[in-house]
């Protein structure tokens, strides 16, 4: 037994053991159940560093699952490359944190067993995701982060608000589900295998040119719809902004850092697939531009501080999507591990307010917060310098220019959108911290707010110096992501800023080696295109820089010393309607169909097939009853007896 | 290998209903005789040899055989013969599983004296044969008795609606389920004596009817009507689309254990002749009547998905659903294959353990509630949290969540419908393989009407139509160890498949070595 062997599995299973412990035994006492889920997540976090140590592609022990001989077999296995490596780390790091945040969150819940159940259960199937080997896996665990988000969601589920959003959120993740079946189902009939490695070695080998490119397209795509409804990309984002009726750590952990970009990470691990077909990954740089660009200008118009940083999730997810669709999966990993932290961090942070507040969520009714959370208001406004991509010293600024990059080195037009949700980002970042932190408290319960202990600021302190040092060359470099099947050899767009020299000609060298190193696939004429825009490079840093500084300027303009919004735009307010698009849908459709198909299954089959002949029968049975006095048990009797007769005469001829 | 094991499992909890009758304690007896019952299947599985013996035609184990009728009055060679092999040991495990959890949640014998003056020991007696009808038809080996017992189980069955069941239309619906299922057997046993005829009328041996068919083979007109009449007759049984509706209302007026027992168990029949005589023994009319059952079998799944859908009352609801399911069950068949076959005799078994757990919760709620609609309920889960917190296990495993037997037997089965094109990527995307990608759909329906379902009763608000609710009462441990029995075995096999796909693929290679099919 080796490392390799075991090891996956201890952290893999370890959650699972303290969820089943919890439900099983320690129901009763919360307290107990609180520090059984910690220190299993504390365990995981220290077992990720030595998975971190193992050696790239070392072999882990497999378990058969699904095992009918030569025909099918599915096992789970473990994959050992920097992608999980890297993913189980932010996955450890941003759990612990918050599960200990928790534990100041939630002291004094009644379902505090319940929620520490579900969190462990969380990291238990997040875990899976990560270290999958094959397709099957990963739908396995796909499966249980949908399920273990719906207990986190509801976990206020006496409220109707919150039971709602679970059921959307998983009916919502189900129908991206179904494309992504069906994708996992097209990649093994045309590849014949659901393992990644080998799928990966049949679409680049000698085989992938027999395959029909309008199925390989259309596998991909549907794989895509998978990312679609966990990332909450346009048309399935609904469910994420209502998931906010979630505890907020939860938010944090699952809403934000981890769970939603489980489908990036998937769209990493198969970046071989997307690079197969030119169209899907069109498609897919257009999804995530789109859902970036029409999220960052819902989150201009929330008043629930909750709900801007949802919309600000859907939107940075946005751009990790569109970084992968663009053939720079290694920028969208980038961003997606320091996302996470600022982000948890942003999250975590409006959890202290919302705590300290009473439960007030609306930032129109905080202000002043400032000196009255200076511990909170300092890692915010951290956080928010990492989202808004401050430059050179965030680490938000990093891969956020890898973003930009990618989109540049793809599209203009791209390009210009990705840059306007920068300027957005900034604006809407901005006005939040201007209304919730500054001016005067405009309630009582803003008036009362005080520092939140200790339990809960140092998870914030601990992400606010992660926010900062993940700019430092040796921490991205541990953050960084290389994708597997995208340049085996490829060094780091992180390593690249490790001198530090953030000159062009720094960024101009990341950029000729991300463009040396394009999929196979992809055809010469392209990478030469690219190299071309490669020269330009200086444009992505002036775009960043002078969008912070747009966006920046026009919040504090619009939202100095003001008491109310004085923007009213009401199709960003509500969201482009597009929920009570879908609710009328719901409606008129299914469940209109669904009467339509109830009635006609009631009165015309029910009728023909059914209602007809024993109306018959039953007078037939009335008739019977008078003439013998029988009842029901006489006619079973005669029925059994009528069977046998025919039998004998049949049989007998 | 001629143990009487089997005997004994059909024959005990026929012995424990005349005892029953005789006198003895109606409950405790019938219960006991299911604990027996338990312990012998278990006995039988772990004495059941994987691999067979050798190459072994029919995979048969435990055979045993009693002539019954020879050559009286004309007619054939009847034996009493009993057999097991992997799929009927599957099925074995289901009934003693569900029949034990469905014995265990009937009400004790002085609430069944209460319910409009009934006997317990006629209440008892029914469930007992009830399971050994079931078992009985399961590990028949001979065409009649596989008939007959089924036609045994069924009996009790509608007596039990008619005379236990709840609702002032019980008498109503126990004559629709007896006269529609009654004409469904009537076709089928002339499907079946077609079969028996065109096999030459020289024996119901089903090992020697598969030989018979394997060798000269039944002429291809036919299988062909001889396969619609196993279809129609089957289909009526297992509820196929359209020929479902005595189901809901019939599971809707039924008393707990009956809806359990005929939902979880006795419906899988159905499938089980499918599987057993339809498929191997007329692979002509299977392939005449594909198209016809991958069309009826979307009915089932996005068609009564969606009358599902609209349903508001729980226990119409959970009926509904089970006839949906269903769709799936006859997805695996029909792409027969055998990973969409293993992928139907463990959905059978899955569904068997989930909805027996559905009917028996629901049972729970009945007795608790002032109503079942969906509209008088809500927020129960803070009333009741056990209760709840089992009713979510049900409806996750219903739903088809990794980790519950369910998700792996549907993936099977979606598998089984995609494995055509996987074989033959030239000849293009066959029906089969769309309505595998039309009944995936279906995996999203469920979850809308389940996650609603959970969502009036037990989340939210209480409804400001509900009862009063201040003296609900939270379940038992007694009663909670019937329902985790069902949870238990659900994740067992959902963890570990490999238990019963070890038991199959012996049984469905020689199947499809024998037959060609699959």
């Amino acid at each position: 037994m080796t490392n390799a062997e075991t090891l996956p599995w201890i952290i893999l299973l370890l959650p699972l053991l303290s969820a089943a412990v919890i439900l099983l035994f320690t129901r009763k006492s919360s307290s107990v159940s609180a520090l059984i889920s910690v220190g299993s997540v504390i365990a995981t976090l220290v077992l990720a560093i030595g998975f971190r140590r193992l050696p790239e592609g070392a072999e882990s022990a497999a378990l058969p699952w699904i095992d009918l001989g030569e025909t099918f077999r599915v096992a789970f296995g473990i994959t050992i490359d920097s992608l999980s490596k890297g993913m189980l780390l932010v996955v450890t790091v941003i759990g612990t944190l918050v599960h200990i945040f928790s534990l100041g969150y939630m002291k004094d819940d009644a379902g505090k067993s319940r929620y520490f159940a579900g969190l462990s259960l969380f990291m238990f199937s997040m875990t899976g995701i990560v270290m999958a080997n094959n397709f099957l896996m990963m739908f396995v665990f796909w499966e249980l982060v949908g399920v273990s988000s719906y207990i986190l969601i509801g976990h206020w589920f006496e409220k109707d608000s919150a039971a709602d959003a679970s059921k959307k959120a998983f009916i919502t993740n189900r129908i991206g589900d179904f494309g992504f079946a069906i994708g996992i189902l097209l990649v093994w009939c045309i590849t014949k295998s659901l393992d990644f490695g080998e799928i990966q070695i049949f679409l680049t080998g000698p085989n992938a040119a027999g395959v029909n490119a309008g199925l390989l397209t259309a596998a991909a795509l549907l794989v895509f719809m998978g990312t679609v409804g966990k990332s909450a990309q346009l048309p399935l984002h609904v469910w994420l902004p209502d998931a906010m009726e979630g505890p907020t750590p939860v938010s944090a952990l699952i809403h934000a850092a981890t769970m939603v970009a489980a489908g990036v990470y998937m769209l990493a691990r198969v970046a071989f697939l997307i690079g197969a077909s030119e169209f899907a990954a069109f498609t897919i740089t257009w999804v995530g531009a789109i859902t970036a660009l029409v999220a960052a200008l819902m989150a201009t118009q929330q008043n629930d501080i909750k709900r801007i940083l949802a919309y600000s999730t859907l939107s940075q997810l946005g751009y990790m999507v569109m970084a992968v669709g663009a053939g720079s999966p290694e920028a969208g990993m980038f961003h997606l591990y320091t996302h996470a932290f600022f982000k948890a961090l942003l999250f975590l942070g409006a959890g202290a307010i919302i705590y300290s507040c009473h439960h007030e969520q609306d930032i129109w009714k905080m202000g002043g917060l400032r000196k009255k959370m200076p511990l909170t208001f300092l890692t915010f406004v951290i956080g928010t310098a990492a989202l808004c991509a401050f430059p050179w010293i965030t680490s938000g600024f990093w891969s956020k220019e890898a973003v930009l990059l990618a989109a540049w080195q793809y599209n203009a037009g791209v390009f210009y959108i990705a840059a306007f949700v920068a300027a957005l980002t900034t604006f809407y970042m901005t006005r939040l911290v201007i209304v919730a932190f500054f001016g005067k408290p405009r309630t009582d319960a803003a008036d009362h707010a005080k520092e939140v202990p200790a339990v809960m600021w140092a998870p914030l302190a601990i992400l606010a110096v992660m926010s900062l040092l993940s700019a430092v060359p040796t921490i991205s470099d541990a953050m960084s992501a290389q994708v597997p099947g995208h340049g085996e050899a490829h060094s780091t767009l992180a390593e690249h800023k490790g001198d530090h020299a953030v000159t062009e000609a720094a960024l101009a060298e990341t950029t000729s080696e991300t463009a040396a190193e394009k999929p196979v696939a992809e055809s010469e004429t392209h990478a030469v295109a690219e190299a071309d825009h490669a020269k330009h490079p200086s444009v992505v840093l002036y775009a960043s820089l002078f969008t912070l500084v747009v966006g920046f300027i026009g919040a504090i303009f619009y939202y100095r010393g003001q008491s109310r919004d004085p923007i009213r735009i009401g199709v960003f307010a509500n969201k482009f309607y597009v929920d009570e698009l879908y609710a009328l849908i719901v409606r008129f459709v299914q469940d209109l169909t669904a009467s339509v198909l109830a009635g006609f299954d009631k009165y015309l089959i029910d009728g023909l097939f059914a209602r007809l002949p024993s109306a018959g029968a039953y007078g037939i049975g009335n008739a019977l009853r008078r003439l013998q006095g029988g009842n029901l048990q006489s006619y079973a009797f005669l029925f059994g007896l009528g069977i046998v007769i025919v039998l004998y005469i049949v049989l007998g001829r | 290998m001629n143990d009487f094991y089997l005997e004994f499992i059909v024959f005990f909890p026929l012995v424990a209903a005349v005892a029953i009758l005789l006198g003895s304690p109606a409950r405790f007896t019938a219960l006991a005789a299911m604990g027996v019952n338990a312990l012998a299947t278990l006995m039988v599985a772990l004495k059941f040899q994987v691999r067979g013996s050798g190459e072994q035609m029919f995979p048969f184990q435990f055979n045993s055989s009693h002539t019954m009728l020879d050559g009286i009055a004309g007619l054939p060679k009847i034996s009493l013969a009993f057999g097991v092999d992997g799929i009927s040991l599957i099925l074995l495990i289901l009934t003693a599983i569900v029949g034990l959890a469905a014995v265990w949640v009937s009400p004790s014998e002085s609430a069944i004296r209460g319910q409009r003056d009934n006997s317990p020991k006629l209440y008892y007696t029914s469930l007992l044969f009830i399971v050994a009808g079931a078992i009985g038809a399961f590990l028949s080996t001979d065409l009649f008795f596989f008939f007959a017992f089924h036609e045994l189980a069924l009996i009790p069955t509608f007596l039990m609606i008619g005379i236990f069941g709840h609702g002032k239309d019980r008498v109503r619906n126990a004559w629709t389920i007896t006269i529609y299922l009654g004409v469904g057997s009537l076709v089928l046993l002339a499907g079946l004596i077609g079969l028996y005829l065109s096999l030459g009328g020289a024996t119901t041996s089903l090992v020697e009817m598969q030989a018979l068919a394997n060798g000269d083979g039944i002429a291809a007109g036919a299988q062909k009507w001889i396969f619609l009449l196993l279809l129609l007759g089957f289909g009526v049984l297992v509820s196929l689309f359209p020929l479902h509706t005595w189901a809901p209302a019939a599971y809707a007026s039924a008393p707990t254990p009956v809806a359990m027992l005929h939902s979880g168990v006795l419906k899988k029949f159905g499938l089980y002749g499918l599987i057993r005589i339809a498929l191997p023994m007329l692979p002509i009319g299977f392939a005449d009547w594909q198209n016809l059952l991958l069309v009826l079998l979307l009915g089932n799944i996005i068609i009564i998905g969606l009358v599902t859908v609209a349903q508001k009352r729980l226990d119409l609801m959970l009926g509904y659903s089970s006839v949906m399911h269903m769709g799936f069950a006859f997805l695996g068949i029909a792409s027969a294959n055998i990973i969409g076959v293993s992928g139907a005799v463990m959905l059978m078994f899955a569904h068997g353990c989930s909805i027996a757990l559905q009917f028996a919760l629901c049972g729970q709620l009945r007795d608790r509630l002032p109503s079942l609609d969906f509209d008088r309920n809500g927020g129960l889960g803070k009333k009741i949290p056990a209760l709840g917190l089992l009713f979510g296990f049900g409806a996750f495993a219903s739903i088809g969540l990794p980790g519950f037997a369910n998700f792996v037997s549907e993936i099977m089965v979606f598998f089984g419908s995609f494995k055509r094109y996987f074989d033959n990527p030239e000849e293009g995307i066959r029906f089969i393989t769309i309505a595998g990608m039309i009944g995936l759909w279906g995996v999203v329906i469920s979850a809308v009407y389940m996650l609603r379902a959970y969502r009036k009763m037990f989340m939210g608000s209480p409804s400001k139509l509900s009862g009063d609710t201040s003296g609900l009462t939270d379940l038992t441990w007694a009663e909670r160890l019937p329902l985790l029995l069902l949870v238990i075995a659900l994740m067992i096999i959902g963890f570990r498949p490999g238990i019963f796909l070890e038991l199959l693929t012996p049984t469905l290679e020689s199947m499809a070595r024998l037959s060609g099919q699959l």
